[in-house]
Parts: structure tokens; C-alpha cells; sequence
């Protein structure tokens, strides 16, 4: 990482220590924001948050590594999670995650090499009585099949640049 | 919002807000805490702690600083119904908060929302912000001097354990989600170390319709031991999945029978950690001193292999465990390696028995409820569908057929 881009990533982080305050609780509001805007929390911010919280680097490890909307290593612009919990399971899941995986040329856990896409799976949505259901990133899509997929994958690209689609719309 | 999932007319539709909490405002916080205790209403989230005595304890403790936090980290596998209050009724939600601030005293109010459920937060913000708006949230409340309380929404990151309330407060206060020994409860130590109750998002809701139509009114609904009404979120094999209410005590084959599900071989009441009832025990009811649920009904139709079924939940819990304790963080996969020598036929009665065993030393040692209820599902399918599980042939197939 060049000196400027450290430099700038440590103004960011002031910004957001000084928003949020600078004491343990607000550790997970800073994190998310980190992940929403970089796609990943790095090593070197962890160490910088540490830093700025008057916390041990190992302790904001620990938080990012346990939960799963956390990031250490950099994901895509669009992070895709299709429900694997039971009901989601009945209604065909399997079919869904096959056909993402085809057109996207990757497998789960996999982020594609332009950058733009991760598969990921997620337990339970809460979305059991139109399964089955996907997030991408904070938008829902419901009762999907196989031959939707590929409308929802273009939709993505259309709107490049923007990775968090504003507001709940259920399709 | 959500498309609609509420089947039918639900109690929620005709309680205007405002109401219930002038009517909590007009009588001392003593009184309306013996108004809860005389409906009986216990903890929606499925533990079905009793509500009132939760919050007589933290109103006693002698603190300035005391937290209301709303538990919105619906993560029960079958569980919705939170997500539909929280589109459809958070002026409920925050207004029973309201009421909850006024009987303990606190200052504070926060809702762990949990990150699968954030296309929710711009909604729940401005439904926060009108109230503001109109007095009911911020300072002098409903004009009454010295009620000051406010709620902010705190987002969760992904975690099924942050449901449990001790890693909930260890989560809100920007640590892993790990579960805490109890005691101390949080009525006395709780978030940042004060008086915090925790309660479910329905919770909240029930307690305005029970300061609006009375104690007696919700008490006249469910059984003794279960009173009122509950929201249940029924999905699986039916033909009519959504949300709907139901009494208490209702009977599974009742319940069955209102969601289109009859002929179901088998109904999970309570998601991954509740009970599997076959058809044969479909006169068991739902309620807290038979098959509890925190509103999780999901629906097996005679096709069904219970034994992906209980690969599935374990698969679920092999992730979301928090690795903290023993008994669970090894458990779980020696479960989970069970049913794959079920799948493939290789598994003795005395290994499936020695399995039940290590269920049971799961229930009685692990540290959170997460554990403890881990090896439910496994428990009751290996109990009641012996039959269906044991002697396989060929790779995860019944004799005969695709299962």
C-alpha cells in the first residue's frame, strides 16, 4: 500500500472514531462502516482502530473473525447469500446455488476475479415462507428459481459503481 | 416493505398506538407493572421468561443508568414473525419500549437489529423519528416531567448466538458474541455493567395491547400456565405459509389444520432447537408447558427425509456455535458425523444410543441455551423415526427408493 493511500485510510478511520466515539461499543458500528465502504476490514485498519480505541490489535481481530458479515481478506462489491436453512433447503435452494455458480464461474466462499461478486451462504434469513431466498448485500430476493439468477447477476452489473442498493424492494 | 405474509386479521391491526402509553402514563409505573403480571405474559422469544417479574427486578435495582434493549436478532431458523412486526408494527414496538423505560426507569432504549434484516433499518429510523416528532420519544415524554428516554438501532454482523442475551449485550458492547455465565443476570448487570432487560420484539407489542384492552382481556386467551395469543411463523410443506395468531395451547393438529399442512409426517415446533412431533403426537399443544416455540413452525410433508432434516440443523449449528464451550463446539460435529453414518447406513443402535447420550450431556453442560438445545432435533428423529434412519442402503437412500 503506497504512503498516501495509508495516510488517508488513517484520516478515514479518525473520522469515524470521532463520529462514533472513541470507546469499545462503538468498535461494530466503525467495523460495519469499514467493511461497507472497503469491502474488507485489513489488517492495517485493525491495527489503526486498535489504536485510536486504546485496544489490543488482537481484541478487534477476534471481533472481525467471529461474525460472518465481517471481512478480513477483500470481498466483492456484491456479496451474494443464498439461505441454506431448511425451508429454503425444501423449496429448492440447491438448484439456485448451482446455477449461481455457473454463471458466475466461481464456488461458494469464492469472490470472482474482476471483483465484483462473492458467493457466500447465510443461515437463515427469515424470508422460510417464500424460499428460496438471497441477500445481495442488504437487498432481498425471494422465491428465486435457476432462470432468475441471471437477470439478478445483470441487474448488478447495470448498477457498477453503487454496491449498496438503498431501501427494501422485494422482488 | 415485505410483501404481506400476515394471514388473517391479527390483534396487532386494531391497536392504534398512543394509547397504551398514555394509559401507562396516567397510572404509577407500580401499577402498570401489575397489570403485565396479572395477564401473565411471558417472554415471546420462546424462553417464555415471565415478563413482569423481568422488569419488577430491574425497576428495583437502584441505578441511574438502566437500558431497555429490544432483541430484533431473529436468527431461528422458521422464525419471521419478528420481521413482519417490525415492517408492519414497529410503532408497537417502540412504544412498548416506552412503556417498558417508564416502569424500570431507563433512559435508554436500543434495538439490536440483526444484519440480515437491514433493508429494514431506513424504516424503522423515520418510524423513530416521527415519534420524536409527536413527544413520544426524547425529553419530557407525554409531557410528564422527568421521562426522558430515546432508542437507537444497533446493527448486528451476522451471528445466530447474539440472539441469546448475554452475547447480545457482549455484541452491543463490541465484543465477540460470546454468551456470559449467568449469574449475574443482566437485570443487574447488564450492558456497560447496568440494569438491562432484554426482551423480544413481540414482547414489546403484547405489552401495549395489554395496557390498551386489559389484563383480563389477554388472560382470557391460551391456557393457565400460557396466556394470550402468539404470532407463528409457519412455513414448510402447507399450503397457506405466512404469519399468523393463534391462542396458546393450540394443537398441533389444529395448527395443522388452519395452514393446510394435513398429512404433515412431522412438524418442528421451535426451529433447529425445538422439537420435532411426529403425526402421532399431533394432539400435543404449544404452549410453554408442553412444546414451547418462540413462534418457529415448520412443516414436513410424507416425503420428507428426517434425516436431512437433522443434517441440516446441525450443519446450521456447526457454524453458529461460538466455539466457546466444550460441550457444544464439540458436540455438534461428532452429531452431524452421526447422521452422515446414518446416511450411509453404518451407524450400530448402541453407537445411535451412545449419540443420544452425548445429547443429553450437551443439554446438561453446555454454557448457553444454543447448546443446550443443539441436540433437540437430532434427539427426537433419532426417538421417533428409528424406522426411517437406521439400516440404509446405498448412499443416503432407503431401500428401494430415493427416500
Amino acid at each position: 500500500m503506497l504512503l498516501t493511500e495509508r495516510e488517508r485510510l488513517r484520516e478515514e478511520l479518525i473520522a469515524l472514531a470521532d463520529q462514533f466515539g472513541r470507546q469499545r461499543s462503538s468498535l461494530m458500528p466503525i467495523l460495519q462502516e469499514v467493511e461497507r465502504r472497503h469491502f474488507r476490514i485489513s489488517e492495517y485498519c485493525m491495527q489503526v482502530i486498535a489504536d485510536l480505541l486504546d485496544l489490543h490489535p488482537v481484541e478487534v481481530h477476534s471481533v472481525v473473525s467471529f461474525y460472518s458479515f465481517l471481512d478480513e481478506s477483500p470481498r466483492g462489491q456484491f456479496v451474494i447469500r443464498l439461505c441454506r436453512t431448511i425451508t429454503c433447503e425444501m423449496a429448492g435452494k440447491d438448484h439456485v446455488a448451482r446455477q449461481l455458480e455457473n454463471d458466475l464461474g466461481i464456488t461458494f466462499g469464492q469472490t470472482t476475479p474482476d471483483g465484483k461478486f462473492t458467493l457466500q451462504w447465510a443461515n437463515c434469513l427469515g424470508m422460510c415462507d417464500q424460499g428460496p431466498a438471497l441477500l445481495v448485500n442488504d437487498q432481498i430476493f425471494t422465491r428465486v428459481t435457476p432462470e432468475r439468477v441471471h437477470g439478478i447477476l445483470q441487474e448488478c452489473r447495470q448498477t457498477f459503481g453503487v454496491h449498496a442498493v438503498a431501501g427494501a424492494k422485494e422482488r | 416493505m415485505t410483501s404481506p405474509t400476515t394471514m388473517g386479521k391479527l390483534t396487532f391491526d386494531a391497536v392504534s398506538p398512543g394509547v397504551g402509553l398514555k394509559a401507562a402514563l396516567a397510572q404509577p409505573a407500580a401499577a402498570v407493572l401489575d397489570r403485565i403480571a396479572a395477564s401473565g405474559l411471558r417472554g415471546r422469544g420462546g424462553a417464555g421468561f415471565p415478563t413482569s417479574v423481568k422488569w419488577s427486578m430491574a425497576a428495583e435495582a437502584d441505578e441511574a443508568d438502566k437500558y431497555v434493549v429490544c432483541n430484533a436478532d431473529e436468527g431461528e431458523p422458521g422464525t419471521f414473525k419478528d420481521r413482519v412486526i417490525l415492517s408492519e408494527f414497529a410503532d408497537l414496538v417502540f412504544e412498548g419500549m416506552t412503556i417498558a423505560a417508564r416502569v424500570i426507569a431507563a433512559r435508554k432504549g436500543i434495538v439490536y437489529l440483526r444484519a440480515e434484516y437491514s433493508y429494514l433499518r431506513r424504516h424503522l429510523e423515520s418510524a423513530l423519528a416521527s415519534r420524536r416528532e409527536e413527544g413520544l420519544l426524547g425529553k419530557r415524554i407525554g409531557g410528564k416531567e422527568g421521562f426522558d428516554f430515546d432508542i437507537e438501532i444497533h446493527m448486528g454482523s451476522g451471528s445466530y448466538v447474539c440472539g441469546e442475551e448475554t452475547a447480545l449485550i457482549e455484541s452491543l458492547e463490541g465484543h465477540r458474541g460470546e454468551p456470559r455465565n449467568r449469574p449475574p443476570f443482566p437485570i443487574d448487570t447488564g450492558y456497560l455493567g447496568h440494569p438491562t432487560i432484554v426482551n423480544n420484539v413481540e414482547t414489546f407489542a403484547w405489552v401495549v395491547c395489554i395496557l390498551e384492552k386489559g389484563a383480563e382481556w389477554f388472560k382470557s386467551h391460551g391456557t393457565v400456565k400460557s396466556t394470550g395469543h402468539k404470532l407463528f411463523s409457519v412455513s414448510g410443506d402447507c399450503s397457506r405459509p405466512g404469519v399468523y395468531e393463534f391462542p396458546m395451547g393450540i394443537t398441533v393438529a389444529e395448527l395443522l389444520e388452519e395452514v393446510g399442512g394435513q398429512g404433515a409426517k412431522a412438524v418442528q415446533v421451535g426451529g433447529a432447537s425445538g422439537q420435532c412431533v411426529p403425526a402421532s403426537q399431533s394432539d400435543r399443544t404449544i404452549a410453554y408447558e408442553d412444546v414451547p416455540t418462540g413462534g418457529s413452525i415448520i412443516i414436513f410433508g410424507p416425503k420428507r427425509d428426517m434425516l436431512e432434516v437433522a443434517r441440516n440443523f446441525l450443519e446450521f449449528f456447526v457454524d453458529e456455535s461460538c466455539g466457546q464451550c466444550t460441550p457444544c463446539r464439540e458436540g455438534v460435529p461428532k452429531l452431524l458425523e452421526g447422521v452422515q453414518m446414518l446416511q450411509q447406513g453404518a451407524c450400530s443402535m448402541a453407537y445411535l444410543k451412545e449419540l443420544c447420550s452425548l445429547g443429553e450431556t450437551m443439554r446438561l453442560a453446555s454454557k448457553c441455551g444454543l447448546g443446550q438445545s443443539a441436540p433437540n432435533a437430532f434427539v427426537s428423529i433419532a426417538r421417533d423415526f428409528q424406522d426411517e434412519i437406521l439400516g440404509r442402503t446405498g448412499f443416503g437412500r432407503r431401500n428401494g427408493s430415493d427416500g
